[in-house]
């Protein structure tokens, strides 16, 4: 049995590792029979509705709820007090993010409220409009405070301190200094700046955070149907902060409509549904509506960085020198802080190259604003958009194409392992050979050629590279060592049931991603049998094995190799078994399609449902002396790296309307290399979805937040998500480097086409704006940006509410 | 975000509509498509007493062409209006609006009146209504009326129907010789409200312009109809020289109302209005 | 329903299936849907009528679920996902659907599927272009769209084929 199979197409096909079937799970999907929180009824099931702050920044004087008591439906109100006797508050530090600091955090504001839209009172009515209803009710009293709203001015001295206690508005800053820089500087043939913008972003998961707590008093256990991507992670949290054994916390992930890390953070609200449940003694069920969602559900990627590269005549990047600054929310999010995209920031900016000499400081200021916290890519896409727009800049500064700007200065193909000047450990890229494979997929020649000829009409495309770096597969490096309770290993639990089938119960989730499908692929082929013979059980803290679920694109590369593993210990015990019972050796047996083989003729000797009988059975026929296994569980955790990048480069191909500013997505090209895959049409969608939530980055998706702190777009008409017309097709090709620190050799992919959609998107639009010699850096690349950079649009302010209060 | 209680009646005669308004004690509010209504109502950005359904009154979801007039009753669907080959025919301008109006689902439930009473700054009707000069029909209590397109509109979402009144339609002249229509409409995803368009028609007859309307949309509080622009078209031919006094003329006539949006300054809703200007202009040509 | 009132006694055809219940004037047609028939395969992702994720046919259109009042489909015909799946209606549709992933989490899906089947009744031969000017009013925020129209076309070829 064949594991690591390089390009799926090029090696022999043994079981369905590098197989794109369907997803077998996707049919209830189709036919509406999907099963997500809200789909899920339970008796005497309460709804809640909260009362929101409308100011950024603002004491709780008083809150009245007589009249809210009143209304009709309403079973409770509750404010923080209440919350908080029985949920203990949490403050999002790790050990591991040196100076990360934090003031505690309630479910339910009390004395203060620091973001619009911060939850201060909640209603549990018997429907959710009784709820809402009622929450219209309860009088609060406010005293508005002055809103911290502009990251760049939050560590003057004269800004206020929103936590005096933690004695100014810092609450992360990471950075690195090879040394060298300045000399570099000094002596460069050219230098190369610009700062950079990306906007402030929020997942919009179409399905909304969603969370129905279910606390049975007879027998103090809490049961949890919650919208996330780790169940596991919020039994601990859940059971740390209401006192609660851990044995007596199940956390159950039914069907998630997307999440993109939306839901693997604690949210207050959502903390009071569970306290609502536990005072009432009755389920409790919450579901952000649109409007909650956009202020509350984490906020993410808003940066300014100025940078500048210096380059030697020949092409050589000689040094890279950035400042970096985002303003997260009043707190640092919690369990995973705030500070991941700082520190992604700082280990990846300049990452595909070969340079060593660097200078980086990312530093975190708290705002008024909602809080802030990891989204697919986390910092990837900042690192990415600065570190290929310079890359751009430099190449043009030395007159060299920027194709071949890039592949002069990657990491030598030979250099692996490879430690950035930042820190991180690279295992083994391919870059050059994504590189080469890219070029002749867009046919890049052609496509110049095509460019300078309309250029001629009028007619102003352009073409725009991103090379990406990705780190996948964490280690505990992340979170564990860092204090929080986050696994850095996944399980598996694979059994053989009666009938020859099996059953594997995996720690990693599912929420349209693939990873069930995944998991019976590598399950089904260990063993031998048809892929409709395996059932997956995913999302239950009672019937998985412990794990870290999915994020960080981790899912199959550290939970399909606990798979493979189980599934290769399972498939080792049913052949000893067999091999004792006909006298023979394991290893002149196989297993293909469901009977155990002899190997060499293919002679039948038992069938899986035979050896299951006879163990489940017929112990009557079972040796003295041995004891079969027909349930297996291994874990794998990857600790050889702190991470195992991928590499990938993309391409955009875009016309601008130079008269109006407008972009058209004509295509986008992406060569990826995860290593091996499992099924390479789940790759392939990925890293479409990724990538075209990056394109809706770098052309539509931006938090708008007022001076006074209000978030002026927070609805679907006003912030713009892609929808289909705008967006390009995708043509997805890939190298496959597998890793060596698994059997499966498998990397991670959800996330890199997020990270580099914006760089190749803004690079496409500078190189179709180079005849006039106009350059656009702030996402997104808005119609009225475009014209001021062409020179338009008189500078001057912007409309008011759209100032960008970062 | 759940709608609060409200009384709803159907009504299913005019006479019945006006004596629902009387009786109701607070807020009453037409109900027809529903399509920008009830997304306000789930909002509880709107908070009426009573909703009263109009899509049960007679005769008025029709589209009528007798004599050189064409009719467009209040409750025809979108979809009806998109579809309607005498819509095509006899007002082009329309027929071209059409596709931008939101989406299909929407397209298949909202309604011509709908669009027109709620006047949204960048939707795309009213501005045609206005290049179009066509007249609303309006009924209340004591009788129909009639008011023009052009003095219609008043504000930002507000038109000339007053309380208890309801709009009945609009009338046109259908398109006469020599005339033709173009309709460009700048949004950064297709179905959004504009940022900026234009809705153009005119005469374009040996080479010279006659009689052109350029109503621009999205740019200000309200459909805004580029008099001077039409001035300097006026009489011309397609010249170098002639668009760039239509282009100033534009931004004379329309500098006084633009104002900015979420994303778009008073400035650039100018310079693309002057952009969108030319490319109308241009397409009149070719029509 | 000419008297003014809180709720009305409505019956609407749901899926082929009469059904008879007394409704409040403001629950929308999807709430209906959901709460009071069990219906759940309609989705809400964002009650202002602008993620499509409520698509069901009225009357045999498409309508936004969200943007209807449950009591506005009295007499009506109204047909969900799960009657469109019984019936075999977009069976080849969903099996395009599936052949190319053009759905991951789901949630977007009912509505997609049944906004593009509208398309193909008029349209099957619909070009990539056409298709994404249909479905730009549903939002999918894990697909990025591309398989999704692979799919629609894929469908749409066929059937202009089997018509032939």
């Amino acid at each position: 049995m064949t594991i690591k199979t390089g390009i799926a197409s090029e090696a022999p096909r043994t079981g369905y590792i590098g197989a794109g079937v369907p997803r077998p799970g996707a049919r209830r999907l189709l036919q509406g029979r999907g099963r997500y929180v809200d789909d899920i009824r339970l008796p005497r099931l309460a709804h809640v509705a909260f009362v929101r702050s409308p100011y950024a920044h603002a004491r709780i004087v008083r809150i009245d709820v007589a009249g809210a008591a009143a209304s009709p439906g309403v079973i409770r109100v509750v404010s923080g007090p209440e919350v908080a006797s029985l949920c203990t508050p949490w403050v999002g530090v790790l050990t591991n993010r040196k100076g990360l600091k934090s003031a505690p955090q309630h479910a339910l504001a009390i004395d203060r409220a620091c973001w619009q839209g911060e939850a201060v009172a909640a209603v549990a009515a018997e429907t959710r409009v009784q709820a809402e209803n009622a929450a219209q009710l309860i009088d609060v009293e406010w005293q508005e405070l002055a809103a911290l709203t502009d990251a760049e001015t939050a560590l003057d001295p004269q800004t206020p301190v929103l936590h005096p206690e933690l004695g100014d508005n810092l609450a992360f800053q990471c950075e690195a200094d090879t040394g060298g820089v300045d000399e570099v500087f000094a002596t460069a043939h050219k230098i190369v700046a610009a700062t950079f913008h990306t906007g402030r972003h929020t997942p919009v998961t179409l399905e909304p955070r969603s969370i129905l707590a279910d606390f049975n008093p007879a027998e103090r256990q809490l049961t949890v149907y919650q919208a996330t991507q780790v169940p596991y992670m919020l039994q601990w949290i859940l059971a740390k902060h209401f006192g609660l054994p851990e044995v007596s916390v199940r956390v159950i992930a039914p069907d998630v409509g997307g999440s993109f890390g939306a839901k693997i953070h604690v949210y207050g609200d959502e903390m009071t549904a569970v306290a609502l449940s536990i005072m009432l003694g009755r389920p409790v069920k919450f579901v952000a509506d649109r409007l909650e969602s956009f202020v509350t559900d984490v906020h993410a990627r808003g940066h300014r960085i100025t940078a500048r590269m210096a380059v030697s005549e020949a092409g050589d990047i000689l040094g890279i020198d950035f400042d970096d600054l985002y303003g997260i929310g009043p707190y640092s999010g919690y369990p995973r802080g705030s500070a991941s995209e700082a520190q992604q920031v700082i280990n990846l900016v300049g990452g595909p190259y070969k340079n060593r000499v660097y200078r980086g400081r990312s530093r975190a200021v708290f705002q008024n604003k909602n809080m802030y916290g990891q989204y697919r890519g986390v910092g990837h896409p900042i690192a990415c958009a600065v570190t290929e727009g310079l890359v751009d800049l430099a190449a043009e500064a030395v007159g060299m194409d920027p194709a071949e700007f890039r592949r002069r200065n990657y990491i030598p193909a030979d250099a692996y392992p490879y430690k950035l000047a930042a820190g991180p450990v690279f295992e083994k890229l391919s870059q050059h050979e994504a590189h080469d494979k890219l070029l002749k997929l867009m046919d890049y020649a052609a496509l110049r050629a095509e460019q300078a000829a309309l250029r001629q009409r009028g007619i102003y495309r352009g073409i725009g590279l991103a090379a990406v770096v990705k780190m996948t597969n964490p280690s505990s490096a992340t979170y564990g060592q860092g204090g929080v309770s986050i696994a850095a290993q996944d399980g598996c639990t694979i059994k053989l049931t009666a009938t020859g089938g099996i059953t594997c119960a995996a720690s990693i989730n599912e929420f349209g991603q693939g990873a069930a499908t995944i998991v019976a692929q590598i399950a089904a082929t260990a063993l031998g049998v048809a892929l409709d013979r395996v059932k997956v059980v995913t999302g239950d803290t009672d019937a998985t094995p412990y794990g870290g679920g999915n994020w960080g694109s981790r899912g199959t590369g550290i939970g399909g190799e606990a798979v493979l593993r189980a599934g290769t210990a399972l498939r080792q015990h049913i052949l000893a078994f067999v091999a004792r019972l006909t006298e023979t050796e394991p290893s002149l047996l196989d297993i293909r399609d469901g009977t155990v083989v002899d190997a060499a003729t293919g002679a039948a000797r038992m069938t899986l449902e035979e050896v299951a009988r006879t163990v489940y059975f017929r112990s009557d026929k079972v040796p003295a002396d041995f004891s079969p296994e027909l349930v297996v569980t291994r874990h794998f955790t990857q600790k050889s790296y702190d991470g195992i990048c991928t590499n990938g480069i993309q391409a955009c191909y875009l016309e601008v309307d130079v008269e109006t500013g407008f972009v058209k997505l004509l295509r986008h090209w992406v060569v990826h290399d995860c290593g091996t895959m499992v099924n390479p049409l789940l790759v392939d969608e990925q890293i479409r979805g990724a990538l075209v939530q990056g394109l809706g980055a770098a052309l539509f998706e931006e938090c708008l937040y007022s001076p006074e702190g209000q978030l002026t777009n927070g609805s679907l008409i006003d912030y713009l998500v892609p929808m289909a017309r705008e967006m390009p097709d995708i043509e997805v090709a890939h190298c496959c480097t597998p890793t060596a620190t698994s059997e499966l050799g498998a990397k991670g992919t959800g996330e890199a086409g997020t990270a580099g959609a914006p760089a190749a998107v803004m690079n496409a639009i500078n190189d179709a704006l180079r005849p006039f010699g106009a350059r656009v850096t702030a996402q997104p690349f808005t119609p009225e940006r475009i014209l001021r950079a062409l020179g338009k649009i008189p500078d001057g302010a912007l409309p008011a509410d759209a100032t960008p209060a970062r | 975000m759940k709608a609060g209680a409200f009384a709803y009646a159907r009504a299913s005669s005019l006479a019945e509509v006006f004596d629902l308004f009387e009786r109701c004690g607070g807020e009453a509010r037409i109900l027809a498509g529903g399509q920008s209504l009830i997304a306000a109502l789930n909002m509880r950005l709107a908070t009426p007493a009573l909703l009263i359904d109009i899509n049960s009154l007679p005769d008025l979801a029709r589209v009528v062409v007798h004599g050189g007039s064409v009719r467009i009753g209040a409750l025809t669907r979108h979809r009806s209006v998109e579809r309607s080959a005498e819509i095509a025919r006899h007002l082009p301008l329309i027929h071209q609006a059409m596709p931008h109006v939101a989406h299909a689902a929407i397209r298949n439930r909202g309604t011509f009146g709908g669009s027109i009473a709620y006047a949204d700054p960048a939707a795309e009707l009213p501005a045609c209504s206005v290049a179009l000069d066509a007249t609303f029909r309006i009924a209340g209590k004591s009788g129909e009326r009639r008011v023009p397109a052009r003095q219609f509109f008043k504000g930002f979402y507000e038109t000339d129907i007053r309380a208890g009144e309801v709009l009945l339609g609009a009338e046109f002249e259908a398109l006469q010789p020599g005339y033709r229509s173009a309709f460009l409409e700048l949004t950064r995803r297709h179905g959004d409200y504009a940022i900026a368009g234009v809705a153009a028609h005119g005469k374009f007859v040996a080479g010279r312009f006659a009689d052109v309307r350029l109503a621009f949309f999205g740019i200000g509080a309200m459909p805004a109809l580029a008099v001077s622009a039409a001035q300097a078209l006026e009489g011309n031919r397609y010249t170098p020289d002639t668009m760039a006094a239509v282009r100033s003329a534009v931004s004379a006539d329309l500098q006084a109302v633009a104002s900015s949006d979420l994303y778009h300054g008073a400035m650039t809703k100018l310079h693309l209005a002057r952009v969108l200007a030319s490319r109308a202009v241009h397409a009149l040509t070719e029509a | 329903m000419t008297t003014a009132r809180d709720s009305f006694d409505i019956t609407v055809t749901v899926n082929g299936v009469p059904v008879s219940r007394r409704v409040e004037a403001r629950q929308h047609l999807t709430d209906f849907l959901r709460e009071e028939l069990g219906l759940t395969g309609s989705h809400l992702g964002c009650e202002h009528g602008v993620c499509g994720a409520c698509t069901v046919r009225v009357n045999g259109e498409i309508v936004r679920g969200c943007l209807m009042l449950a009591l506005q489909a009295d007499g009506a015909r109204v047909e969900t996902i799960e009657g469109l799946s019984q019936s075999g209606a977009i069976a080849d549709l969903q099996r395009a659907f599936h052949e190319r992933n053009a759905l991951q989490c789901g949630f977007c899906t009912p509505g997609m599927l049944i906004a593009a089947a509208e398309l193909l009744e008029s349209r099957p031969g619909a070009t990539r272009e056409e298709i994404r000017t249909h479905l730009a009013g549903n939002y999918c925020r894990c697909t990025g769209y591309h398989a999704i129209v692979d799919a629609v076309e894929a469908a749409g070829r066929e059937r202009v084929r089997r018509q032939a």
